[in-house]
């Protein structure tokens, strides 16, 4: 059985006196992917910024590889190794695309060899290599989806955070993304994917967590969702359940 | 007259970018308005003169002030604004209200006269070119001033502590979600914003000389630097400050009367159709 890279266990937290999780229960295997899907509104990115420290449960806790993060501010746990693609990109505009990478490179603890650097990441997106002098906000938007993707490994995390990566996207883009989604998993990354399209997430994903409402309705895996014939999409409203789990 | 008008107003146009260089940094990155920005400016006369009263040399009494500042704004920073949590009418009141505080401290200890700072060593003669006669120190001012903004665009362009800077300007929860330290940043920019405006309270000296309500005089102009310039702009700072050091001095001997209205109502006037400033950008 992997280690949990990360754990939600009975997660509350508000705004203000609007309770937005209710009690949010998952876990993420090292090495797997977790695609949480949920409506607009059902608490997915509630669930990524209070995983990043954006926002502090009330009650519950967040741990990655067993250690409690849930107290933390957003710089310690991007040290942990946590790395988040937030939705909407939000790439320093006013930096350059060098800069954005720099800016959130580290040295790792001890000796060890970081693996991704500022080299690594330009030979994984060569687009952006003949764009590190531009600005981030000149870049299209595929352009700024990979920066956002390249500066969150340039941390080396060990947990990736993807919120809505294909949001706004041409589809060659999104498949694009997808296939980087694809590779990380395969050089055995953490992630949790973050998406409203079921399609998407269900076919690369090894766990699905559907939220409505700030409440976990489903947490299987992606082959008991097959074999259950399990309706995602009724908790979506965006595909049918056919298209869901095709 | 014109040509001693004009050094007079590149000189100040200097000493208000030292100024307003720090307290747009300061806005831009932690959208504090920082209204002891100009007690910094007068706290840091008064020091100066008094290292340089104990034997010091001028430039090390200098070094010293911005220094000695640097250490007040963090102090500042990290007990008395940091805890306010970035509530800005907050941020206002204390900031207003410490500089009433300091304005007292300073009339208690160096008492009400001005204070004359003497020109450094080698910069008190003229300097001929074109039949026409340059006061040293003046030109050390502007020289200074020109310098240090080199260095601070330097810093802030071409360093990755100037990156990190300016992507906590751009989006600071992301900044920090990427793990920049931001609260660290805040106070190196407070620091820096507070030794700025010290250093420029102590060159300021041999110029205007110290004396109480300078720090009520330099504020408001800037302020209007920065509304003019745009905010988080060095550029926008640098050539506000020459604007300003400009209106100021000659709308001040040609139109003593309407001083202020010359000097306002560019503000004023950029506030309606520019908002963001000349070199500042909408967020």
């Amino acid at each position: 059985m992997p280690a949990d890279a990360l754990r939600f266990s009975g997660v509350d937290v508000y705004y203000g006196e609007s309770h937005a999780l209710h009690g949010v229960s998952f876990s993420v295997g090292e090495g797997r992917v977790l695609g949480l899907l949920g409506r607009n509104g059902a608490g997915k990115t509630t669930c990524m910024n209070t995983t990043v420290g954006l926002l502090q449960p009330r009650r519950g806790d967040i741990a990655l590889f067993g250690e409690s993060i849930s107290r933390l501010g957003p710089e310690a746990i991007s040290r942990k190794g946590i790395g988040l693609v937030p939705q909407g990109r939000r790439v320093f505009k006013r930096l350059t695309v060098r800069e954005n990478l720099v800016v959130a490179s580290r040295r790792l603890p001890g000796r060890q060899a970081p693996k991704w650097t500022l080299d690594t990441v330009l030979d994984e997106f060569p687009r952006l290599r003949e764009r590190t002098s531009h600005y981030a906000g000149n870049l299209s938007g595929g352009e700024q989806q990979m920066l956002a993707i390249g500066r969150a490994l340039i941390s080396n995390p060990r947990v990736l955070l993807m919120d809505e990566p294909s949001e706004g996207l041409a589809p060659q883009i999104v498949a694009g993304v997808f296939a980087t989604i694809a590779k990380l998993k395969s050089q055995g990354l953490s992630i949790v994917l973050v998406e409203q399209n079921p399609k998407l997430v269900i076919d690369i994903a090894d766990d699905i967590v559907v939220l409505n409402s700030g409440s976990v309705v489903i947490a299987e895996t992606t082959r008991s969702i097959h074999e259950k014939n399990i309706d995602v999409s009724r908790y979506l409203g965006v595909v049918s359940a056919e298209d869901a789990v095709s | 007259m014109w040509f001693i008008l004009t050094i007079n107003s590149v000189t100040l146009g200097g000493l208000l970018f030292l100024l307003s260089a720090g307290f747009s940094l300061i806005f831009g990155l932690m959208r504090i308005p920082n209204l002891t920005h100009g007690s910094f400016f007068m706290l840091g006369g008064y020091l100066g003169v008094t290292l340089i009263r104990f034997g010091l040399n001028f430039w090390i009494a200098a070094i010293l002030t911005a220094l000695i500042m640097a250490a007040i704004g963090v102090t500042v920073e990290r007990l008395l604004l940091r805890p306010l949590g970035g509530n800005a009418m907050q941020q206002v009141l204390l900031t207003l209200g410490l500089s009433f505080i300091i304005a007292d401290l300073s009339l208690m200890i160096w008492t009400g006269d001005p204070v004359r700072v003497p020109t450094p060593p080698g910069l008190e003669g003229t300097a001929s070119l074109f039949a026409l006669q340059f006061p040293l120190y003046r030109l050390a001012v502007v020289g200074i001033a020109v310098i240090i903004a080199v260095g601070l665009w330097l810093m802030i362009e071409r360093t990755r502590l100037g990156a990190m800077i300016r992507a906590g300007v751009d989006d600071a929860p992301m900044a920090r979600v990427v793990g920049i330290r931001v609260s660290a940043l805040f106070s190196v920019v407070f620091a820096l914003g507070a030794a700025l405006a010290g250093f420029a309270g102590l060159m300021a000296g041999p110029y205007l000389s110290i004396y109480p309500g300078l720090d009520s005089e330099m504020l408001p102009l800037a302020l209007i630097v920065v509304i003019l310039g745009g905010t988080n702009s060095l550029l926008g700072a640098l050539v506000g400050s020459f604007i300003i050091g400009f209106l100021f001095n000659f709308g001040q001997v040609l139109f003593p009367n309407l001083a202020y209205v010359i000097l306002f109502l560019p503000m004023l006037v950029i506030l309606m159709f520019r908002p963001q400033g000349l070199f500042g950008r909408l967020t």
